[in-house]
């Protein structure tokens, strides 16, 4: 049982855990604060990924990679958004689901195995940034979590960033630039009139919430090698799932929702692991439990969306006047 | 007051002294449907000018041409001495020319004081690059709320401004869209129905506010549906019908062009339609 616990609260603060958040905070910028209807946030992950891994790989720097990644993200905005943004939402929401699987079966071809990997992907890329660990090798603990100086520096990195991913995004939303956005979201036509170039403006946000899904992507990897089959509609769903449990036009929601969302995921399945091995729960197998906790997470958020639409961090205010 | 305004003779296409908007030969078709065909027309400058006209006239249609929201198949106009056909909508409101809509868009979920601010221009804080510090956009950010609590006393909708637009009534959210209109400081402002749906009390006070803008040298150009509000303060009266300018001129007169009456009552509304019915008798 305490392991179960351990595992579940050792879920809070993974590198995963922030990537997703990281993430999220984009979404949070595209759909929470602006209205767009971005589907592929998983594409913005993998171009991170691989610009980051191949820019490294081929000997560059980790601030050149990052650059680099970081144009390539919005090289991606600007194709996804220049033919769509004219356009009504929903075709925002078909052309980045499918530009996400476009790139990722074009990164998995065995064709592009010298570029890109192929279906194995990549892997020794981040050298560079363990490297530059001030930490001495040794294992650091604290309450329930342990982890060796590897795991402690990408933790430290990656929670920085989200905590200034989150500033960022709440500073930009309570200036004047946020205020034109959250009007796109209630009303196109009356930002237009009051003389704002509303195209403009949401090609800044696409790009904005764009790059900190490339910056997700980055730390989604750092622990673990590129792997293609990472990036599929699952990613960008699992996104939507926490940026809706935190409350989707909340700077908060998205980080306390992937937490909710991990630390759940993992005591589902730890419960559940323990049930079936005790004998307590007669009617699944082990391996049937992987499935089962995502239906168990799947009910879990229709049950927010019915009772507590706005999300955890949502302001129930703003539903009275839906419609 | 006819010839205050219009050059020569009222009628329509008539040149003005002093027109601000001319516009030639605009024609918008969906498919096979003409719903605006003006070949001429000019909106004179700092008056109240209603466009009038039965349902499905053109006078939305053509009011979506001016400001942008809508390309018409042909045709030119200019605001102020600039061509402004094919010009981009928000471009058209940082001219001057500011709409509000038929169907009051207030920004639901914004408070009624980030509504009014949002109509500032120029703002530079608006720019993603200077967003992220306040202390460039500080000092401006206070000329435009003391700019915005001005309009919204004056607008009566002060005690309001912490509230979500989404909570106020129609008419309230009607007085909302047209002070966050003026808050761009227009010179031509255009009201698309701006009484509809609006209890009678409040219709007095939006007439009131209509005719401070005229005093304060703005030029108006509003649709509506109610004749009575029309003759009681419009300047000039365009009437459309069919997507055609049918008849022009002051108010009292237009009233009484047969065109007009044509054009909301049918051609043949008085005559004797008895006259049939004894055919069928027989």
């Amino acid at each position: 049982m305490d392991q179960i616990l351990a595992n579940a609260l050792g879920e809070l603060i993974t590198p995963m855990t922030a990537a997703y958040a990281l993430a999220a905070i984009g979404l949070a910028m595209h759909f929470g604060f602006t209205g767009l209807l971005n589907f592929g946030q998983a594409a913005y992950m993998l171009v991170g990924a691989y610009a980051f891994a191949m820019a490294t790989l081929a000997g560059l720097g980790l601030v050149p990679a990052i650059l680099i990644s970081f144009a390539a993200s919005i090289v991606l905005s600007l194709i996804l958004g220049i033919p769509t943004l004219r356009l009504r939402s929903d075709y925002l929401a078909i052309v980045t689901i499918a530009a996400a699987e476009i790139l990722r079966f074009i990164v998995s071809t065995t064709g592009l195995n010298d570029v890109t990997g192929g279906p194995q992907g990549l892997s020794g890329f981040a050298r560079e940034f363990y490297a530059l660990n001030p930490f001495p090798a040794g294992e650091y603990g604290f309450w329930a979590w342990s982890m060796d100086e590897k795991g402690l520096w990408v933790r430290v990195v990656a929670w920085s960033l989200v905590i200034l991913a989150a500033l960022f995004v709440a500073k930009m939303i309570r200036s004047p630039w946020g205020r034109v956005i959250k009007g796109i979201r209630e009303d196109e036509d009356a930002v237009r009139s009051l003389g704002k170039n509303v195209y403009s403006y949401k090609m800044q946000s696409l790009i904005i919430g764009g790059v900190l899904g490339t910056l997700a992507g980055i730390v989604f990897v750092l622990p673990r090698a590129v792997q293609p089959g990472n990036f599929g509609t699952g990613l960008t769903f699992f996104i939507w799932t926490i940026l809706l449990l935190g409350g989707a036009a909340t700077v908060l929601g998205p980080i306390i929702g992937s937490m909710i969302f991990w630390v759940l995921l993992s005591l589902t399945d730890g419960l559940l692991s323990a049930g079936v091995d005790s004998g307590i729960i007669t009617f699944i197998q082990q391996d049937q439990i992987g499935g089962i906790r995502f239906m168990l997470v799947g009910l879990g958020l229709m049950l927010l969306v019915i009772f507590r639409p706005q999300g955890i961090f949502g302001n129930k205010k703003e539903l009275y006047f839906n419609g | 007051m006819a010839d205050q305004i219009a050059k020569g003779k009222a009628e329509p296409g008539c040149a003005k002294l002093d027109p601000i908007l001319i516009a030639d030969n605009v024609v918008r078709q969906f498919g096979g449907l003409t719903a605006v065909d003006v070949a001429h027309v000019e909106i004179p400058r700092g008056q109240i000018t209603a466009l009038i006209g039965p349902n499905g006239a053109g006078k939305t249609t053509f009011f979506n041409l001016l400001t942008g929201f809508d390309k018409p198949n042909s045709g030119s106009w200019t605001f102020n001495g600039k061509k402004l056909s094919g010009v981009a909508s928000y471009k058209v409101a940082r001219l001057g020319m500011v709409r509000t809509f038929q169907l009051t868009k207030a920004l639901s979920l914004l408070t009624v004081m980030e509504n009014m601010r949002l109509g500032y221009q120029n703002q530079k804080g608006e720019n993603p690059l200077a967003a992220m510090f306040k202390s460039i956009w500080r000092k401006q950010e206070s000329v435009v709320t003391e700019t915005a609590n001005e309009l919204l006393t004056r607008f009566k909708l002060d005690a309001k401004k912490d509230d979500f637009a989404a909570s106020l009534s129609g008419g309230q959210r009607k007085l909302l869209e047209m002070a966050r209109a003026l808050m761009t400081k227009p010179t031509m402002i255009m009201l698309d129905e701006p009484m509809a749906g609006v209890n009678p009390a409040l219709t007095q006070s939006l007439l009131d506010h209509i005719k401070d803008l005229k005093k304060e040298g703005m030029t108006v150009l509003f649709v509506e549906h109610d004749m009575h509000m029309v003759r009681h303060i419009s300047d000039w009266v365009i009437v459309m019908a069919e997507g055609k300018i049918v008849a022009e001129g002051p108010p009292k007169e237009v009233m009484k062009n047969p065109a007009v009456i044509d054009a909301y009552l049918g051609a043949h509304h008085d005559s004797d339609l008895g006259s049939n019915s004894k055919k069928g008798s027989k």
